[in-house]
C-alpha cells in the first residue's frame, strides 16, 4: 500500500510510444488452422515430444516435457491432430523441434485440465509442482523456468517476493493491460508464489505512467496487508530485477550475484497470473498477451494469442502491415529480438510484436567514438561501454574481464544513447561469446 | 509484407542525436562570444577567425585526403577546433598566426593521434602553447577594444604580484561584459556564461569540470589576497578562465570520462592556474594547466573507474 517514487542511478527516458496501445483492451486472437509449438521455448534443456504423427491432441494437452529439472513441459492450445514434428526457426534466433498441430476448430479442452483446488490448502511443494507442470516460464521475455526460480537453495534464506509490472520497454503494453483488466488474477499469484517460497512479504513494483494499473492494482490488494504497491520513476531499464530490487527494497544483489542472494524472488506480473488460471483452472500455459505495436501497423492491440499462432496471422489480425515495414521485433524495442520472417510462431515469452517503419529503425552512419561519456553516465550498472567496446574491436577479449563485462545486462541503454551510434550492447556480445567459446575450448 | 527486413541486433531504436549535433552545439555556444569580439575588436577579429576556421577545415580534409581517409570535416570538429584557436588568439595578430596554429592544431595534436576522440591534449591548446612557443611577443600583445588597438596591458598582468606592469584596472562591469583587452573570445565572461547556459541545457557538457574548476580557482585567489572579493572576481572575469573552464577543459577527448575523474580534472587545473597566475612565471596560467592535466587525464582515468553496481567493497 505503500506508494513512492523510487528509482535506480543512470537509465535514460526513450519515447515511450505506449499511447499506441494502451488503451486498447486484451481481445481474444483468432483460433489459426495450425499452430506451430517449438520444443525449446525457454533457457533450459529442450523438451523432448511426447506425442505422435497422426495423434489427436486437446487444449491443455501435454505434448513435449523433458527428464531436466531446469526446464518445462510445452502443451498444445488448440484441439486438433499432431501433423509434424520438424525442425523450424524459432524467434529466439536458433533452430529448435516443433510439434505442429492442426487445429479442428472446436477447441476442446483436455481431461488433464482441472481445478487444483483453494490455495489455503495447498501446500508449498504443491504449488511449485503445479507451476512446473503447467510449463510456465518467465512472462517478461527471458523465459526462465518458474518453477526452478521458486525453488531456492535451502542455504538462501527468501525473505520477499516481487511481482515485476515495470513494464519499462517502450513499447509494450501487454503487462499493463494485464494488470488492469486481471489485477484480482495477479495478486492471487502473487499469494501462490509468496506461500510458494514462505514469506510474508510481496512487492508489486510499477512504473509512473501507468497510473490506472497502479489504482487497480492498489483496488485488488487492498485487504492484503503483506502486498505492498510500489509506484517507480518511469526511466529505462527500470524494470531489471537488480535494479528493480534496489529501487523497491533497497537491496543491491552483489556483482555477480543472483536476486536470491539478497533473499528476494522476482517475477513477472503475467507470470503470476499464469500461475493463478493454473490453480483455478488448471489450464496450463497456452496463451499469453502480446502486444502487437509499432508505427508500421495497421491497428496496434493487445492480443491474447495461443501459443504457436505464426506472427504473420497475429498482425493479420491486427489490420496488416502498413507500407514501408523495416523491422519486425519480438519483444520490447531496447531488447527484443528481430526476425527475418514473420513465419516464426508466438512462444511463451514473446511480450510484443513490434513493426517499425524504415523510416524509424534507419539509424545515421557510425562515427568515431567522440568520447563524450554519455553511455558511462547512463550505463545502470556502471560500467564503461566505451572502453569495452575498444576493446572487443581490437579483440582483446581477456582485458574485458577487467572492465566487468559479465556484469552488463546488455539492456541496450549505451548503444540508445551514442550519438556516434557506436555498436556498443553488440561488440560486449560478440566479447561475451568470444571468451565463453574460449573457456569451452579450453575446458576440453 | 517487405521482402528485406532489416536484421540488426537490439535496440533497434536510438536517440536522435549525433556527433556533428554536439560539435554544432559547442560552436552555437561559442557564437555569443565570437560576435562579441568581433564588435569589441572589429574587422582584424572577424578577419582572424575566418582564416583559422577555414585553415583548420582545410588542413583536415587534405590530411584525410592524403591518408586516404574518410573525409570528416562534416562532423564541425575540425571547424569547432578553428573557432576556439582563434578565440585565443590577441586581436592585434597577423592573419598567417591563426593559419599556422589551426593546421598545427589539426595536422599534429589531432590527425597525428587518430583523429576525433584519440587525442588526449585539447588540439586548440596545442595550437596555441605552439605560437606562444614560437611568437611570443605577437601572442602577448594586447590591444584595447576599439578601432584604434591601442596597445595595452591585461588586467591579469595588473594584478600579479610584484607585476611591473603598470595601468589602470578596467572596471569589474567592463571586465565582465569583455570591454577589456585579451585574446578574441576571452574577454568577455558574460557571453561565454549564455554560451555555458546553452551547453548545460543541452546537455553537451556536465558541472564537474568547470565548476570544479572555477571554484578552485575562486577560493585560491580568495584565500591567497587575504579575503579580496574583488580580486577574487577580477581572477575569475578576467583572462581565459571561463573560455578555458566551459570549452577547453570539457573537451571531451582530453579529459577524463569518469565522474570522479572530471571532478578531480577541474581541481587540479584549478590548482595549476592560480598556482601560475600568483606566483609562475607568466600572468596568464589557463592554457598551460590544461594541457598539464589534459597530460594527466588518462592516468586521474584509470583510478577513477565508477564503482560497479553491487560491487563488493
Ligand atoms: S556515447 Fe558513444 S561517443 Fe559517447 S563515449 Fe560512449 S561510445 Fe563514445
Ligand atoms: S548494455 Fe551493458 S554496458 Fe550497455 S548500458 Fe546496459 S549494462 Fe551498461
Amino acid at each position: 500500500m505503500k506508494l513512492s517514487n523510487l528509482t535506480f542511478k543512470g537509465g535514460i527516458h526513450p519515447p515511450y510510444s505506449k499511447e499506441l496501445s494502451k488503451k486498447a483492451s486484451i481481445e481474444p486472437c483468432i483460433v489459426p488452422e495450425v499452430v506451430v509449438i517449438p520444443l525449446s521455448q525457454h533457457i533450459g534443456a529442450p523438451c523432448d515430444p511426447i506425442v505422435k504423427i497422426g495423434e489427436a491432441v486437446k487444449v491443455g494437452q501435454k505434448i513435449g516435457e523433458s527428464k531436466s529439472f531446469v526446464s518445462a513441459p510445452v502443451h498444445s492450445s488448440v484441439s486438433g491432430v499432431v501433423k509434424k514434428i520438424e525442425e523450424i526457426d524459432s524467434p529466439l534466433g536458433n533452430k529448435t523441434k516443433a510439434v505442429v498441430i492442426e487445429s479442428d476448430g472446436k477447441n476442446e479442452v483436455s481431461e488433464e485440465v482441472k481445478p487444483k483446488g483453494n490455495l489455503e490448502d495447498l501446500s508449498p511443494e504443491e504449488i511449485v509442482e503445479i507451476v512446473k507442470e503447467a510449463g510456465i516460464t518467465g512472462q517478461g521475455g527471458a523465459s526462465f523456468p518458474t518453477h526452478v526460480k521458486l525453488s531456492p537453495p535451502p542455504d538462501k534464506k527468501i525473505d520477499t517476493v516481487i511481482l515485476n509490472g515495470a513494464e519499462c520497454e517502450p513499447y509494450l503494453t501487454a503487462d499493463h493491460r494485464l494488470m488492469v483488466e486481471e489485477s484480482e488474477s495477479i495478486v492471487y499469484g502473487l499469494k501462490a508464489i509468496m506461500k510458494a517460497v514462505g514469506v510474508k512479504k510481496g512487492y508489486i513494483g510499477i512504473e509512473d505512467n501507468k497510473p490506472d494499473a497502479i489504482e487497480a492494482m492498489m483496488k485488488a490488494s487492498a485487504n492484503e496487508p503483506e502486498i505492498e504497491i510500489v509506484s517507480l520513476e518511469t526511466k529505462y531499464p527500470q524494470g531489471d530485477e537488480k535494479r528493480l530490487i534496489d529501487a523497491a527494497t533497497k537491496r543491491q544483489v552483489p556483482a555477480g550475484g543472483l536476486p536470491m542472494d539478497v533473499g528476494v524472488i522476482v517475477n513477472n506480473v503475467g507470470t503470476a497470473d499464469a500461475i493463478a488460471k493454473a490453480i483455478k483452472t488448471g489450464m496450463p500455459l497456452v496463451e499469453r498477451v502480446v502486444t502487437i505495436t509499432g508505427d508500421a501497423v495497421v491497428t496496434p492491440k493487445n492480443l491474447m494469442v495461443k501459443i504457436g499462432t505464426s506472427f504473420k496471422e497475429v498482425v493479420e489480425q491486427c489490420g496488416g502491415y502498413k507500407e514501408g515495414l523495416g523491422k519486425i521485433v519480438m519483444g520490447g524495442p531496447m531488447m527484443g529480438n528481430a526476425q527475418f520472417t514473420d513465419n516464426v510462431p508466438v512462444v511463451k515469452g514473446t511480450s510484443g510484436i513490434l513493426l517499425l517503419s524504415e523510416k524509424e529503425v534507419s539509424a545515421p552512419p557510425m562515427d568515431p567514438c567522440m568520447r563524450c561519456g554519455r553511455c558511462v553516465y547512463a550505463c545502470p550498472v556502471n560500467l564503461q561501454p566505451t572502453a569495452l567496446e575498444k576493446l572487443t574491436s581490437r579483440e582483446r577479449f581477456d582485458e574485458t574481464e577487467k572492465y566487468h563485462i559479465w556484469s552488463c545486462i546488455e539492456c541496450g541503454t549505451c548503444s540508445y544513447v551514442c550519438p556516434a551510434r557506436r555498436p556498443l550492447v553488440h561488440s560486449i556480445r560478440v566479447a561475451k561469446k568470444a571468451l565463453s567459446d574460449k573457456q569451452k575450448r579450453e575446458s576440453k | 509484407m517487405q521482402e528485406r527486413l532489416l536484421l540488426t541486433s537490439s535496440p533497434h531504436i536510438g536517440t536522435k542525436d549525433t556527433v556533428s549535433r554536439v560539435m554544432l552545439d559547442v560552436i552555437i555556444a561559442l557564437l555569443p562570444a565570437t560576435m562579441g569580439s568581433i564588435y569589441f575588436f572589429g574587422l582584424p577579429a572577424f578577419k582572424l577567425i575566418m582564416v583559422s576556421v577555414i585553415a583548420a577545415v582545410a588542413t583536415e580534409a587534405i590530411i584525410q585526403k592524403l591518408t586516404k581517409k574518410t573525409i570528416t570535416i562534416k562532423d564541425c570538429s575540425a571547424a569547432l577546433t578553428g573557432l576556439l584557436l582563434a578565440m585565443n588568439i590577441p586581436p592585434a595578430a597577423p592573419w598567417w598566426i591563426a593559419a599556422v596554429g589551426s593546421a598545427f592544431a589539426i595536422g599534429i595534436a589531432k590527425q597525428a593521434f587518430g583523429g576525433l576522440g584519440q587525442n588526449f591534449i585539447n588540439p586548440a591548446l596545442a595550437g596555441r602553447a605552439m605560437l606562444m612557443a614560437s611568437w611570443p611577443v605577437i601572442m602577448t600583445t594586447w590591444s584595447a577594444p576599439g578601432a584604434d588597438a591601442v596597445a595595452t596591458v591585461t588586467p591579469l598582468a595588473l594584478l600579479k604580484p610584484g607585476s611591473e606592469a603598470t595601468g589602470e584596472l578596467p572596471s569589474l562591469m567592463d571586465a565582465f561584459v569583455g570591454n577589456i583587452g585579451g585574446c578574441l573570445g576571452e574577454t568577455s565572461a558574460l557571453l561565454l556564461l549564455i554560451g555555458a547556459a546553452y551547453l548545460f541545457y543541452r546537455r553537451v557538457i556536465s558541472w564537474r569540470i568547470p565548476f570544479t574548476y572555477i571554484a578552485t580557482v575562486a577560493v585560491i585567489t580568495l584565500v591567497a589576497s587575504g579575503g579580496d572579493f574583488t580580486n577574487m572576481l577580477y581572477h575569475l572575469f578576467t583572462g581565459g578562465l571561463m573560455i578555458g573552464a566551459f570549452f577547453m577543459a570539457t573537451d571531451y577527448s582530453s579529459s577524463p570520462i569518469t565522474v570522479k575523474g572530471q571532478i578531480i580534472f577541474g581541481i587540479g587545473a584549478g590548482v595549476i592556474t592560480s598556482v601560475i597566475r600568483l606566483y609562475g612565471g607568466y600572468p596568464e596560467g589557463v592554457s598551460y594547466s590544461i594541457l598539464l592535466m589534459n597530460l594527466a587525464a588518462p592516468i586521474i582515468e584509470k583510478y577513477t573507474s565508477p564503482k560497479l553496481f553491487g560491487e563488493v567493497k
